[in-house]
């Protein structure tokens, strides 16, 4: 046990322990709501994660990479089961991300898909000799997350998708890959973005062309980013006529909450609402009656961190972002200090995970990101993201010990 | 890949990487530092919008109390239900719930959905005096019935209940037209204020300041908190109004008239010389406490469609061809203009009747009365002396001076709307109405009598007789405070009044005052009929008493009585009700009652037990 990193622990040890305080409170509430008496079953999730983390703190990076590829085909397999047989719930209860056998819900395997295409991402990058430096040698990872990063979209979850390119970006970061060369591999992205104004859209292909030229890439690559991009300016109306309205209003909601307050801008305006009444010091531990009168949609899971800023206040937030930023620059000393690149790959990935939780989720309270149905790591109430983090967590655990156990000095 | 992952590119990365997330970790606090420290005192407002709903709290009105301090109109506690809800469909299914228990509920559901559409972060009324069974029905199911409001306030309370309906008026929610015109200051949805009579004319006085409390609820709009035991502001109960009314008469009326005459129609009005109002009554009534309970469309509904019209005050808005009492109007006229004196005879003769150009106008009395003078015409009514007074007169003369008492306008009663008397002005009135050729001054012949253009309200004609029987000034009818106006002198010498009054009382005295041998009670009236050319015709009766020394003057007219000595008996039982207060000794003496001969029944004819002494039906 001398091994474990201390500062980690503690680290996700007052993480842990704030959130589940929180999901005790947002169960807390003067009307019965589906937190009432979640911190319950919160306590045995996280042990069963404590549990599933202990497991994953054995298994040594030889067999992780090993394993990969069958853990990632698992997860492949269950995400398009679920497409055939999932069901949906909670906030998200017309998406298909639940694994249901018989009416229980066993599970959600996009966060199983999540650790495996870390998994694979750090195989096949740890297996490169030189860092990619073309989008031709980005179409293999591109694709290792792409392909899970479909099948989510498919279910619909645009959340759960959006953490897969979070994924991608930080394990080809971390693998070298130049910022550049990755901001062409995001263009396309920025395009569909962008292409809802066609004025700042078009100056972007402009500052595109501009960089294209600057960058001096393959002439053939250039092109076809040139290409993609303008494409994107297309295909961005029709994938937007694609989406299910929903989705449409929560995106129209993200830019203006006030363009329906009752339904869909009803949760993004009554988070903020909760966050903005908290105040410097919140209204008290227990005392928010934007949680207790049941105001906030979804508290005890994606609207945790509304439950912080409305009875903790600014201070009561700022701990909380502390407590992860703290715990993102341990990991990224973790993965620097790591024995072997997989390993180091690995967990700069989880990082790329977690944060993106944090980031989307906390930003969606806010309304600076917009709201899709994602928990927030060691807060959220919900078994299978917790037992992702667990996993996750066990894994980040081992890969210190074992630098430590090789006596890294810095 | 070790090229890549040498120690010293790792840690450029892992800088770089830090810088990333001290940015995004900077913009999510900024973001939180902008909603929860700049913007906090708006997000705070917004919370306690969403949560808070602001509760009235009633102001208890000011009581109405009579001439003695015995009320009129109190404050009882009762039970106000009141529901919350987030949108109208869960109002109607929670309304369908509610129904289960208390069936009424159905009865007002569109009503409850329409004070809610008025005012949706308030809760809506849905009986504003429900019954305690109704209240222990809900609260045995409050789990089943978010958003249930049950609180006590005070509730208007007449205890006289539809004796006193025409006259207090009756208390309701204000209504959007009232808001909008701002007829009521201060009042919001959901106030209750005074719509008719007392209640209506003196609302601001005694309608009060309705106070306010806040109650939690929760994200459905369901009460989670009341935190009325602290209102933020407390209700200021208003203030009670002392009226002229003897609550007594009033209540005895009105037992008098459903006892002996149940569904006549008509109404009674007694006021003492100088204008105070002593009793109004109008039959049939309504109960008024059915309004406080916020009176259901359908009996609503019921009360208008009523073909004897409960709703409608006969005593200030039916206006009514007076008939003979008007006669007095035409002698006071003569005398005021000087065109004669009591001793006067006109030159013709009774004979029957009167021929004016080529019609022959009659008297009631066929046979004819003989050459009478101005007392004798005034006490056997004779319609052909008067026929000639009017014409002596002159119509001009006669349409002025009427006029000039206010015989053509409201009275200035202090009851809310009054229906003005209808007398012509001018001559102008009848060039406008039927042309300047259209009419002749046998027009003169039907006013001088009380018929043709000539509708008196009830308060209107009693009036005038107060004047005779007081100080000869048309006084200003009041309930509470002193007049507006100020009392129209007819312009008649003490000596002028009292002959009228002596006319009014020559008749045939048979039997009872003689017999008595100490004091008796005269009663000195003029009956009436009312032509109806709809039906039966109409009696009046308006009469002073004492005769010698009047305290009291009743006016009442009963639809459909044929004639006016129907009416004349009970006109007697009511002020022998206040005499016994006010003169016990009197009201115990034999009656006399002089009632002018006219073209019916003389005070011997009246039914003997009508007169044997006030009725008791309490």
């Amino acid at each position: 046990m001398t091994r474990l990193d201390r500062g980690l622990v503690l680290t996700v040890l007052l993480l842990g322990g704030y959130g589940l305080a929180m999901v005790y409170s947002a169960g807390t509430t003067d009307v019965v709501t589906s937190g009432t008496g979640a911190w319950v079953r919160q306590v045995v999730w996280i042990v069963l994660a404590a549990l599933t983390g202990a497991v994953a703190y054995r298994a040594s990076s030889r067999i992780l990479e090993w394993a990969a590829p069958w853990i990632y085909g698992l997860g492949l397999f269950l995400l398009l089961l679920t497409l055939v047989i999932g069901t949906g719930a909670g906030t998200a209860a017309g998406t298909k991300s639940w694994l249901a056998i018989g009416g229980v819900r066993l599970g959600q395997p996009v966060e199983l898909a999540k650790l495996a295409t870390i998994l694979l991402l750090a195989r096949y990058c740890s297996g490169l000799r030189q860092p990619p430096e073309t989008l031709r040698e980005l179409v293999k990872p591109g694709l290792i997350a792409g392909v899970p990063f479909l099948l989510v979209m498919a279910q619909p979850d645009l959340g759960s998708a959006i953490v897969f390119v979070g994924i991608l970006f930080a394990t080809l970061f971390w693998a070298g890959v130049k910022p550049s060369l990755l901001l062409l591999l995001a263009s396309p992205l920025i395009s569909l973005i962008l292409a809802v104004d066609t004025a700042w859209w078009g100056a972007w292909i402009l500052v595109l062309t501009g960089l294209l030229l600057l960058w001096r890439t393959y002439l053939s690559e250039g092109v076809f980013i040139w290409v993609v991009n303008s494409a994107m300016g297309v295909l961005a109306i029709v994938l937007w006529n694609r989406l299910k309205p929903y989705q449409q209003r929560r995106l129209v909601s993200f830019v203006n909450p006030e363009a329906d307050p009752v339904k869909s801008g009803y949760q993004a305006i009554q988070s903020k609402v909760a966050i903005g009444s908290g105040g410097w010091f919140g209204n008290g531990y227990l005392d928010g009656p934007q949680k207790r009168l049941a105001f906030l949609p979804e508290q005890p899971t994606d609207f945790i961190f509304s439950v912080v800023g409305e009875e903790l206040g600014f201070i009561g937030v700022s701990i909380a972002l502390a407590l992860f930023l703290a715990l993102f620059i341990r990991m990224i000393d973790v993965a620097r200090r790591a024995t072997n690149t997989f390993s180091s790959l690995m967990v700069f990935g989880i990082i790329g995970l977690l944060f993106t939780h944090v980031f989307e989720n906390v930003g969606m309270t806010i309304n600076v990101m917009p709201i899709t149905g994602i928990p927030l790591p060691f807060f959220s109430y919900g078994g299978s993201f917790l037992l992702a983090c667990g996993l996750a967590m066990g894994l980040v655990f081992r890969v210190a010990a074992d630098s430590r156990l090789a006596g890294y000095a810095d | 890949m070790s090229v890549a992952f040498t120690k010293f590119r790792l840690r450029e990365r892992a800088n770089a990487a830090t810088i990333v997330l001290l940015l995004a970790f900077g913009f999510l606090l900024v973001a939180f530092f902008r909603a929860q420290i700049l913007e906090a005192d708006s997000y705070r407002r917004q919370s306690e919008k969403n949560r808070l709903r602001r509760l009235t709290l009633a102001s208890p009105r000011g009581t109405i109390l009579d001439r003695h301090g015995i009320p009129i109109a109190e404050n009882a506690p009762g039970f106000t239900v009141k529901v919350l809800a987030s949108s109208p469909d869960s109002l109607r299914a929670l309304l369908k719930r509610m129904a289960r228990y208390v069936p009424e509920t159905a009865d007002v559901e569109d009503e409850v959905v329409r004070r809610y559409l008025a005012a949706r972060f308030q809760p809506a009324l849905v009986f504003a005096n429900a019954s305690l069974a109704a209240v222990a029905a809900l609260e045995e199911h409050r789990y089943l019935l978010p958003g249930l409001v049950i609180r006590t306030e005070p509730r208007r309370l007449y205890i006289a209940g539809k004796a006193v309906a025409h006259l207090v008026g009756y208390v309701t929610e204000v209504s959007d037209a009232d808001l909008e015109k701002g007829r009521y200051p201060g009042a919001r949805p959901g106030t209750l204020v005074g719509k008719d009579g007392l209640e209506a004319t003196y609302d601001s006085v005694v309608r009060g300041i309705e106070g306010e409390s806040f109650i939690e609820v929760d994200a459905r709009g369901r009460m989670v908190r009341d935190e009325s035991a602290s209102p933020s502001l407390k209700p200021v109960a208003g203030e009670p109004i002392r009226t002229t009314i003897d609550l007594d008469l009033q209540t005895f009326i009105d037992s008098m008239w459903t006892a002996a005459r149940p569904g006549t129609r008509g109404a009674m009005v007694a006021m003492r010389p100088n204008g105070e109002l002593l009793a109004l009554y109008s039959a049939p009534a309504f109960d008024p406490n059915e309004f406080i309970s916020g009176i259901t469309g359908r009996r609503w509904n019921e009360l208008n469609a009523d073909e004897a019209k409960p709703l409608f005050n006969r005593a200030t808005r039916g206006a009514f061809p007076p008939g003979s009492p008007f006669k007095l109007v035409t002698a006071a006229i003569g005398l005021r203009r000087g065109v004669v004196d009591f001793s006067s005879h006109m030159p013709q003769s009774c004979g029957g009747g009167f021929r004016f150009g080529n019609r022959v106008f009659h008297c009631w009395k066929r046979t004819g009365h003989g050459s009478l003078d101005l007392t004798d015409a005034i006490a056997q009514s004779c319609n052909v002396y008067f026929y000639q007074l009017g014409l002596k007169i002159g119509l001009p003369n006669l349409l002025a001076q009427a006029t000039e008492w206010g015989l053509g306008e409201e009275t200035g009663l202090d009851l809310g709307f009054e229906r003005s008397s209808l007398f012509p002005p001018s001559t102008a009135y009848y060039d406008r109405q039927y042309g300047p050729r259209g009419w002749s001054n046998a027009a003169t012949l039907n006013l001088s009598i009380g018929q043709g253009e000539n509708e008196q309200t009830l308060v209107s004609l009693t009036r005038f007789y107060a004047a005779l029987a007081g100080d000869g000034s048309m006084p200003v009818p009041h309930i509470v405070r002193e007049p507006k106006g100020t009392p129209r002198p007819l312009g008649l010498s003490q000596e002028q009044l009292a002959g009228l009054r002596a006319a009014m009382q020559k008749v045939v005295d048979r039997g009872t005052a003689a017999a008595s041998g100490g004091r008796d009670l005269k009663v000195a009236g003029k009956t009436g009929t009312a032509q109806n050319p709809h039906g039966d015709d109409h009696g009046w009766f308006v009469a002073f008493a004492p005769a010698d020394k009047p305290t009291i003057v009743v006016g009442s007219i009963m639809e459909f009585a044929k004639h006016g000595s129907g009416v004349a008996p009970y006109v007697v039982r009511a002020i022998r009700r206040y005499l016994e207060r006010t003169d016990p000794e009197l009201a115990k003496a034999p009656v006399t009652v002089i009632t002018q001969q006219d073209s019916a029944t003389t005070a011997s004819e009246l039914p003997a037990d009508s007169l044997s002494g006030p009725v008791r039906p309490r």
